[in-house]
């Protein structure tokens, strides 16, 4: 039974699309509302015991812009999967995969951080969802296609950090 | 076949120490219990190998809360990636995991290779499994003498280093560079082994099996290193694949699967080599595991340069003009070469579409999945670390543990923070 089979057999009932991928890996396209229901039936139905990622592709300035891909690795079958589904708006958002493999909660996590995508029902022993790699008070979404490259206000964060610094100082100087 | 770390098994514990598995209970007697103290590690300490930051929560010496931090050394590699183009990325893929510099341009590189639809000459291949294998004998070594020295083994450490020094001239005779290669192109590698550096190589890998001997002899039977490390961290199978950990973290849980052998890239599946799958899942495993790895590692060598010595003066680098740089002294007498040259400098573009390029690196499946729209910029360029993944499995091994177990448990998930945080 080949990896699409299977996929095919353990998704009955949802819409699928079949994309084509350049390295021959398994690529199916479901609407976004139905992820976390094939990735459920993904990891119990088609043995799928791994999240290997989840991650974003920006196609901005189309809409919906972003492409949520998810892959998963079957160890017991010697294969992968790629799913992926679109979403759009200001405040894009989706359903969370995090409980069903807890190694998708640092990619969610990541996800956010870099594409500002929400991902509903998010839970992890560090708590909501939450940055991962960027400080927790930065206002932007650094791999979005419209944040520029050079940064927005890079030194941000800490001239703040200095100016409150710098105003202790005084304080704490000021009778001298 | 797999080797079992079964049969490395250490003789039956005489002593009542703390080595019997399960989670801890909370020392009641213990002065300290009932206050718990918050205590910050890192993000610069020697034992979190890098710039992590771990808060943890301890009643007494268990550990009850614990989150680690990441993104202190963030780059922005991957965005990094989308305004250099596709060729002038390689040269950021060496400072992901600055210790296998090597390994991250042969993984990039199969991902571009994938996306392109190119192929890598013969000779190509055999150089970057030799690659490929120094990088990982390499980190190994490093994972050994840093978790030696941090469970205060000093002397492995300059034991340790020692052997990789001489890797480090090895490389630099060959790569001019000891690290930070970049010599890895699409289509092959930049430039063929020269002779008498293949034979320092076959010297030096002849010569390591000894040197493992030696490591072994100093901690394998010592009775602080086995009482630091055994049935500390114990990963189950199923845990280590629902936490996405992958290579010899994988492994040691008991799950046998290595890409070199599963879905072999390179020309892998051509070499003789075992497996080491290990039975525990704790701290003590992973470091056998990784020991055979490398005694494994030494054996593909010793098979790469024979097939090496098979295959001299066979091309090392495809012959595609649309994506692989002509020779420089073609370039000054052909105008052909010259047009290719700087259309591949200037916008060299990939096909519409997407691709994930996987090679099993030491410290787990290090994957570049690479998405094109054609164009010269790339889409997208999302780097699958394994040790992001092993940094997130520390709170599920260490809660309820004590302290000191997190430092052996840092060491023997292996991670290198560049890698992390990208």
């Amino acid at each position: 039974m080949s990896t699409l089979e299977r996929a095919r057999a353990a998704l009955a009932g949802l819409e699928l699309q079949e994309l084509p991928a350049r390295d021959g890996t398994v690529f199916l396209q479901v609407a976004a509302a139905d992820v976390r229901e094939a990735c459920r039936r993904l990891r119990d139905a088609a043995g799928f015991e791994s999240n290997t990622f989840v991650t974003a592709i920006d196609r901005y300035p189309a809409e919906p812009r972003f492409q949520v891909c998810y892959q998963l690795l079957s160890v017991q079958h010697n294969d992968r999967l790629r799913l992926c589904a679109w979403i759009g708006g200001e405040r894009p958002r989706i359903d969370t995969v995090a409980d069903l493999w807890p190694g998708a909660q640092y990619a969610e996590r990541e996800c956010y951080d870099m594409f500002g995508i929400q991902f509903l029902g998010h839970q992890s022993e560090a708590g909501e969802l939450k940055r991962l790699l960027m400080p927790e008070d930065y206002d932007h979404f650094p791999l979005r296609k419209d944040f520029p490259h050079q940064g927005i206000e890079p030194d941000k964060l800490y001239n703040e950090w200095f100016q409150r610094r710098f105003q202790r100082h005084e304080r704490e100087h000021a009778d001298v | 076949m797999s080797v079992s770390t079964q049969t490395f098994e250490y003789s039956p514990l005489s002593h009542g120490g703390l080595a019997g598995g399960g989670p801890l209970t909370v020392d009641g007697d213990d002065p300290l219990h009932g206050e718990p103290l918050q205590l910050n590690m890192g993000p610069q300490h020697p034992a979190t190998h890098g710039v992590l930051r771990i808060k943890v929560v301890l009643d007494g010496e268990t550990i009850q809360e614990i989150e680690p931090v990441v993104g202190y050394l963030h780059r922005g590699k991957e965005k990094t990636c989308e305004s250099l183009g596709w060729r002038k990325f390689f040269v950021h893929t060496d400072r992901l995991d600055y210790v296998q510099p090597l390994m991250n341009n042969i993984g990039y590189a199969m991902a571009l290779e994938k996306l392109g639809g190119i192929g890598v000459p013969e000779r190509g291949q055999i150089i970057r499994v030799l690659l490929c294998e120094l990088s990982r004998i390499g980190s190994h070594l490093i994972y050994l003498g840093t978790t030696a020295i941090d469970l205060g083994a000093i002397t492995m450490f300059f034991f340790c280093f020692k052997e990789r020094e001489t890797l480090y001239q090895l490389l630099d005779a060959y790569t001019g560079h000891r690290m930070n290669n970049t010599y890895v192109r699409i289509g092959g590698v930049y430039a063929d082994v020269d002779e008498r550096v293949q034979a320092e190589i076959e010297k030096w890998v002849d010569h390591l099996p000894s040197a493992i001997d030696e490591f072994e002899a100093m901690l394998t039977g010592n009775r602080i290193w086995h009482d630091r490390n055994y049935q500390i961290g114990v990963i189950t199978p199923a845990q280590a694949l629902a936490w996405s950990l992958t290579g010899p973290n994988l492994r040691a849980s008991g799950v046998e699967f290595d890409l070199r052998k599963s879905q072999p890239y390179s020309g892998y599946e051509q070499y003789e080599f075992e497996t080491a799958v290990g039975t525990r899942g704790d701290c003590f495993d992973r470091y056998l595991v990784r020991i055979e790895e490398m005694r494994q590692s030494a054996r593909i060598c010793k098979q790469a340069l024979a097939k090496l010595k098979q295959t001299a003066g066979g091309e090392f680098l495809a012959d595609d003009r649309r994506y692989v740089l002509p020779p420089k002294g073609r370039v000054h007498e052909s105008m052909e070469e010259l047009i290719h040259q700087f259309k591949i400098v200037t916008d060299m573009a990939l096909p519409r579409g997407e691709a994930y390029g996987a090679i099993e690196s030491s410290k787990g499946e290090l994957g570049f999945f690479v998405a094109s729209d054609g164009t010269s910029d790339p889409l997208r360029c999302h780097i699958r670390g394994p040790g992001l993944m092993n940094v997130q499995a520390i709170p599920m091994v260490s809660k309820g543990r004590l302290f000191s177990d997190m430092v052996s448990l840092i060491g023997s998930l292996d991670f290198v923070m560049g890698e992390v945080d990208r």
